[in-house]
C-alpha cells in the first residue's frame, strides 16, 4: 500500500513540475506594444563637424615632424554635437542634443528612439543641425505618411545619400 | 543562522519530508538538484546536436527549417526540439533551486567558496544560452528578443553605433549577426560544461548523476510533456512590424519586460550588484570561522581513511616527513577544510577506550577535541539515572538537541554526526554509561557536510572502517536523520526508544558481554 501512495506522489510531483515546465514556457503573452498603435523610429549615426577649426601648418612645423607625420592640417579632435527635431504633424515628438562618442568626443553621435503613434495620415519632418550655427538646421526632410497599426517607420539619417531617409 | 533563514531552512526540509516520502531520500529531488541541473544540460545537447544537423543557419531559413523540424519530422526532430526547450527551462528551476538552497542552508562558506563563486558565472552562461537559442528561431519572439537586447546591450554604451540598429528594419537585417549567435550559441555551452566542471573540483564522490530511477522518471516527464505541448515557432519575424504580443518563456526572459518599465542602465547596475553579492556572499557575516583539523604524526600511521573520507578533498596522502616507519602520513590543506571533523570520526585511533596513554589521535579537530568528547561524554553519562537511560549525539545542523533534556537523557552536539568514531558508541553502552546510544542530525540523504549521515550508517553496518565492533548490541543503538525542523520526530524517536530499551532491561541481561571481552574490559577498567 505504501508503494501505491509513493508512485502515486512521484506522478503527482511529475505531473505538477511538468505543468509548471510546460505553462510557464509560453504563458502568459506578454504585451509589449499596443497593437492599436505604430510605432516611429528615429535612429542613425552621424558625426559632427570638428569644434574649432583646421590651421594650415607652417613649413617650419611641418619639417620638424617626422616623414610619415606631415600631414599640412591640424584639426582639433573634439566634434560638435548634434541637434535633432523630429516633428509628427508639427508637433515636436523629439528634440535634443546628442554628444559625440568617444573618451575624446571624437566619435559619432548616435540616435536611436522609439515613438509609438496612432496610426493613420501623418506630416513627418525631421532636422538636424551638425555645424556650429547657432540657429536653423543644415538638414531638414519631410515625408507625408500612412500608417498601419504595428507599422515600424524608420527615420534614418546618411549624410552622404542627402540627408534624411524615411524608409 | 538568522531568523528568516532559519523559518527558509524550516520550509525547505518540510518540501523535502514531503519528497522524501514519495520519492524516498535517495530519490528525494531537492537532494539532487545539483545533480539533475547536470542531466538537463545533458538532455539540451543531445537533443541540440540532433536538432542541428536538421537547422539551418540562414538567417532567412532558419524558420522554415524549424518549422519542418516541428511539423514534418515531429516524431523525431520535432520531440527533439521540445525535449530541447523543456530540459533548458528545467536547468533553469533546479539551478535556481540548487543556488537558494544552498544559500539557505549555509553551504557556501569557509571551503565551500570555492563551489559557490565559480557556480554564480554559471547563472549568465545558462540565460546567455538561453537567450541566443531563442533567437535563432528567428520568429516574433526571436524578433522580440533580439531588439530587446540589443537595445539593452546599447544601455552599456560600449558600442561605437547602436547595435540595435541591425534590427531597424527588413533591410538593415545582416547574416553576420545571425551566425554571431549561432557560434554563441554553440560556444557558450561549452564554456559552461568546463565551469560546471570546476564547480565539483573539490567535493569527493561529487553527483553529477542522478540516481537511475530519478533520471528515468524525469526524462519520462519531459518526453510526455513534449508530445502534450510540442515546441512550436511563433509567427515568422518581420522587422516592419512590431511584435505587439510575445508569448514569452517566463524562465529565461523574465527580465525583459522589466525593459519597459526601467532603463537599461538601471537593469545592468541591478544584476551586476546582484551578481557582485552572490560573490561576495560567502564572506559576510555572520561567519563562523572555524579551525582546520590537525594531524597529530605521533598518533598517525598513514591509513588514509581520513583522506578517504574527507567530504571536500582537503586530506591528502603524503610521504612520511618524521621518520616513522610508515609509508605516509595525512596533511591537511586548511583552505580546503570546513571543520565538520568527519575525518576525527575515521580514524582508528581516535577510540575512547585508549587509558594508557593521552587520547590525542592522529587527526584531530580543535574546535572539538576528542579528549574533550570523551570528557563531555563521560560527564554526560554521570548525570543519568533511572530505566532506559540514553546518550543522544546530534550534528549541529540537525534538530535541537536542548529540548531532548529530561532525567534519563544526556545530549551532546557534534559539528557532524560523521565526526563520531564509532567505538564511542561501544564505549558508552558496554560500559554500561547509558543503556542506549540515539545518533541525530539532519535528513538523511542532505547532511550538512554531505557525507556524514552515509558514512556513519556504513560504519555502523560494517561496511565502511572504522566499524562499530560486533559486540555492539543494535537494537541498543537509534538513528533519527530528522533536519533541522525534526524535533518532534526526534522527541518522538526517542520515547519509543526508550519504550524499548526499558523492555530489552540492562544490558547484562539483553545480552552479555562475550568471555574475552569481559576479560578485557576488566583489565581496561582496572587500568
Amino acid at each position: 500500500m505504501r508503494k501505491v501512495f509513493q508512485l502515486a506522489g512521484q506522478a503527482f510531483a511529475y505531473t505538477l513540475f511538468a505543468l509548471a515546465v510546460g505553462y510557464f514556457a509560453t504563458r502568459p503573452a506578454y504585451t509589449y506594444h499596443d497593437p492599436d498603435t505604430a510605432l516611429i523610429k528615429l535612429s542613425f549615426s552621424h558625426a559632427g563637424q570638428r569644434k574649432g577649426e583646421c590651421r594650415q601648418l607652417t613649413p617650419e612645423e611641418l619639417a620638424a615632424l617626422a616623414p610619415n607625420m606631415r600631414k599640412p592640417l591640424d584639426c582639433p579632435r573634439e566634434r560638435l554635437p548634434l541637434v535633432v527635431e523630429l516633428l509628427l504633424d508639427g508637433e515636436i515628438l523629439f528634440k535634443g542634443e546628442l554628444p559625440p562618442s568617444g573618451l575624446a568626443g571624437d566619435g559619432t553621435s548616435t540616435a536611436y528612439e522609439k515613438f509609438p503613434v496612432e496610426p493613420g495620415r501623418h506630416r513627418l519632418t525631421a532636422r538636424l543641425r551638425d555645424s556650429a550655427r547657432t540657429d536653423g538646421f543644415d538638414y531638414e526632410g519631410e515625408t507625408d505618411v500612412t500608417l498601419e497599426p504595428l507599422q515600424v517607420f524608420v527615420v534614418d539619417f546618411k549624410a552622404t545619400k542627402g540627408g534624411f531617409i524615411f524608409l | 543562522m538568522s531568523g528568516l533563514r532559519r523559518i527558509a531552512r524550516a520550509g525547505f526540509e518540510t518540501v523535502d519530508d514531503w519528497f522524501s516520502a514519495a520519492f524516498g531520500p535517495a530519490w528525494n529531488p531537492m537532494y539532487n538538484l545539483g545533480a539533475l541541473g547536470w542531466f538537463f544540460y545533458w538532455i539540451t545537447i543531445v537533443s541540440g546536436v540532433y536538432l542541428f544537423i536538421f537547422f539551418d543557419t540562414g538567417i532567412t531559413q532558419a524558420y522554415e527549417s524549424l518549422e519542418y523540424i516541428t511539423n514534418v519530422q515531429w516524431y523525431a526532430a520535432g520531440v527533439m526540439r521540445s525535449l530541447h526547450r523543456y530540459a533548458s527551462d528545467a536547468l533553469i528551476i533546479v539551478m535556481m533551486l540548487h543556488l537558494v538552497r544552498e544559500y539557505v542552508m549555509d553551504r557556501l562558506r569557509g571551503a565551500r567558496w570555492f563551489s559557490w563563486v565559480t557556480g554564480v558565472p554559471l547563472l549568465w552562461l545558462v540565460f546567455a544560452c538561453g537567450i541566443s537559442g531563442y533567437w535563432l528561431v528567428w520568429d516574433k519572439l526571436a524578433q522580440y528578443i533580439a531588439i530587446a537586447s540589443t537595445e539593452w546591450l546599447d544601455a552599456l554604451g560600449i558600442f561605437g553605433e547602436p547595435i540595435a540598429r541591425n534590427f531597424l528594419n527588413p533591410e538593415a537585417l545582416s547574416g553576420r549577426f545571425f551566425t554571431l549567435m549561432v557560434f554563441i550559441h554553440i560556444a557558450v555551452p561549452l564554456i559552461m560544461l568546463l565551469v560546471m566542471w570546476i564547480h565539483i573540483q573539490r567535493q569527493t564522490n561529487a553527483r553529477s548523476n542522478p540516481p537511475k530511477g530519478l533520471a528515468v522518471g524525469t526524462l519520462g516527464m519531459l518526453l510526455v510533456l513534449s508530445f502534450v505541448e510540442p515546441a512550436v515557432s511563433q509567427a515568422p519575424a518581420d522587422l516592419g512590424k512590431v511584435p505587439a504580443v510575445v508569448n514569452l518563456d517566463w524562465f529565461y526572459l523574465p527580465a525583459y519586460p522589466l525593459l519597459d518599465r526601467f532603463s537599461g542602465g538601471t537593469l545592468w547596475a541591478v544584476f551586476g550588484g546582484a551578481t557582485l553579492l552572490l560573490f561576495l556572499l560567502p564572506w559576510l557575516p555572520p561567519g563562523r570561522p572555524e579551525a582546520a583539523a590537525i594531524v597529530n604524526l605521533n598518533n598517525c600511521n598513514g591509513c588514509g581513511r581520513c583522506a578517504a573520507d574527507c567530504p571536500y578533498t582537503a586530506i591528502t596522502m603524503e610521504p612520511r616527513s618524521d621518520g616513522a616507519s610508515f609509508s605516509q602520513e595525512a596533511v591537511v590543506k586548511d583552505e580546503l577544510c570546513v571543520s565538520c571533523g568527519i575525518c576525527t570520526g575515521s580514524c582508528p585511533t581516535a577510540t575512547p577506550f585508549r587509558r594508557t596513554t593521552e587520547l590525542i589521535p592522529g587527526i584531530d579537530l580543535p574546535g572539538l577535541v576528542i579528549r574533550e568528547l570523551r570528557e563531555k561524554t563521560l560527564a554526560a553519562a554521570e548525570g543519568l539515572s533511572g530505566d532506559a537511560r540514553v546518550v543522544v549525539f546530534g550534528c549541529g545542523y540537525g534538530p535541537g538537541l536542548k529540548t531532548l533534556e529530561e532525567s534519563g537523557v544526556a545530549t551532546l552536539e557534534l559539528p557532524c554526526i560523521g565526526m563520531l568514531p564509532p567505538s564511542f558508541l561501544d564505549f558508552v553502552i558496554s560500559k554500561k554509561y547509558a543503556d542506549g546510544v540515539l545518533l541525530a542530525g539532519c535528513a538523511e540523504g542532505d547532511c550538512h557536510f554531505r557525507l556524514g549521515i552515509e558514512w556513519t550508517e556504513q560504519r555502523l553496518a560494517g561496511a565502511r572502517d572504522p566499524y562499530l565492533r560486533k559486540r555492539v548490541p543494535r537494537e541498543r543503538i537509534r538513528e533519527c536523520w530528522a533536519g533541522v525542523s525534526g524535533s518532534r520526530r526526534l522527541r518522538k524517536e526517542l520515547a519509543a526508544f526508550r519504550a524499548d530499551l526499558k523492555d530489552l532491561g540492562p544490558l547484562d541481561r539483553s545480552r552479555p558481554l562475550s568471555g574475552t571481552h569481559k576479560v578485557s574490559a576488566e583489565v581496561e577498567s582496572n587500568a
